[in-house]
């Protein structure tokens, strides 16, 4: 799970790294789970998701901020976007796909098709 | 019926000077020096950034996935006004929402900027989730050369 980090920040050995937590939505239905991730100023380049171990590992990047002189006033919080989930068995990890939009990630996470919920019509 | 199991992260490292700077955070936001207390009747109060240089008053608003239509920014005498509503998709759905830290409904901020502005050059732009207005001084506001002759 560190070789996300490492790899993303490529920060020398002793150099810190503050992380933080998005906010997470999640959804269920019979097809899978979808993931609602709150990230301003993350666009496409800035995210990174990973499946290891059967862990989804989400990470989000932003640019430096911008030269707009002193700060009068800071509420925003500074640094990497981190989060991590257990999988559950039943995702088919191959077939996860996501979009960023207005900083805004979403993550579906389909059901392998065997064990999604079938009728079974007696011949 | 299985759920995905949460993980919290690894604790980030920490460094000694951490502790303080959230505790003055903390006071900085009791004082709410910069902006008036926000009136939402749904609680939710986007993190606002405010800079300040020669040229320019920047606000730097964070309100993730949502449309230009939906938010409006005003100003009044020197207070700017970012107000809006951000809407769940939850009705969109079927099945049942398993988990939500997200905030929705209503916001409104407004904050008391530190020099004037000339109005009509008011800039704003939403890209990454991140909405930013740029207000550029009005002249009298901006520091200026005094030569002084020595006789």
């Amino acid at each position: 799970m560190s070789t996300l980090a490492t790899s993303k920040t490529g920060g020398e050995v002793g150099q810190r790294v503050e992380y933080f937590t998005p906010r997470v939505d999640l959804h269920q239905d019979a097809d899978g789970y979808t993931l609602e991730v709150e990230m301003p100023g993350v666009n496409k380049q800035g995210v990174e998701i990973a499946v290891e171990d059967g862990k989804l590992i989400l990470g989000g990047h932003r640019p430096l901020a911008g030269e707009f002189g002193q700060s009068v006033h800071r509420e925003r919080k500074v640094g990497e976007y981190r989060r991590v989930f257990d999988l559950d068995p039943s995702i088919d990890a191959t077939k996860i796909s996501a979009r960023v939009e207005q900083g805004l990630l979403t993550v579906h996470l389909p059901k392998a098709e065997a064990v999604k919920p079938r009728k079974i019509t007696v011949g | 019926m299985s759920i995905i199991r949460y993980r919290t992260p690894e604790l980030p490292t920490w460094s000694p000077f951490d502790r303080l700077s959230s505790l003055r955070d903390l006071l900085d936001s009791a004082f709410q020096l910069a902006s008036s207390a926000p009136e939402s009747t749904s609680g939710w109060v986007p993190a606002l950034d405010v800079f300040e240089d020669e040229n320019n008053i920047t606000v730097q608003v964070e309100l993730a996935g949502m449309k230009k239509e939906d938010f409006d920014i005003s100003l009044q005498d020197d207070v700017l006004t970012i107000s809006g509503e951000r809407k769940s998709e939850s009705e969109k759905r079927e099945g049942e929402s398993f988990r939500s830290e997200r905030s929705f409904g209503a916001f409104s901020r407004s904050i008391t900027l530190p020099s004037p502005v000339k109005a009509e050059e008011v800039k704003a732009t939403y890209e990454d989730g991140v909405l930013t207005v740029t207000l550029p001084k009005a002249e009298e506001a901006k520091p200026k050369k005094i030569q002084v002759n020595l006789n």
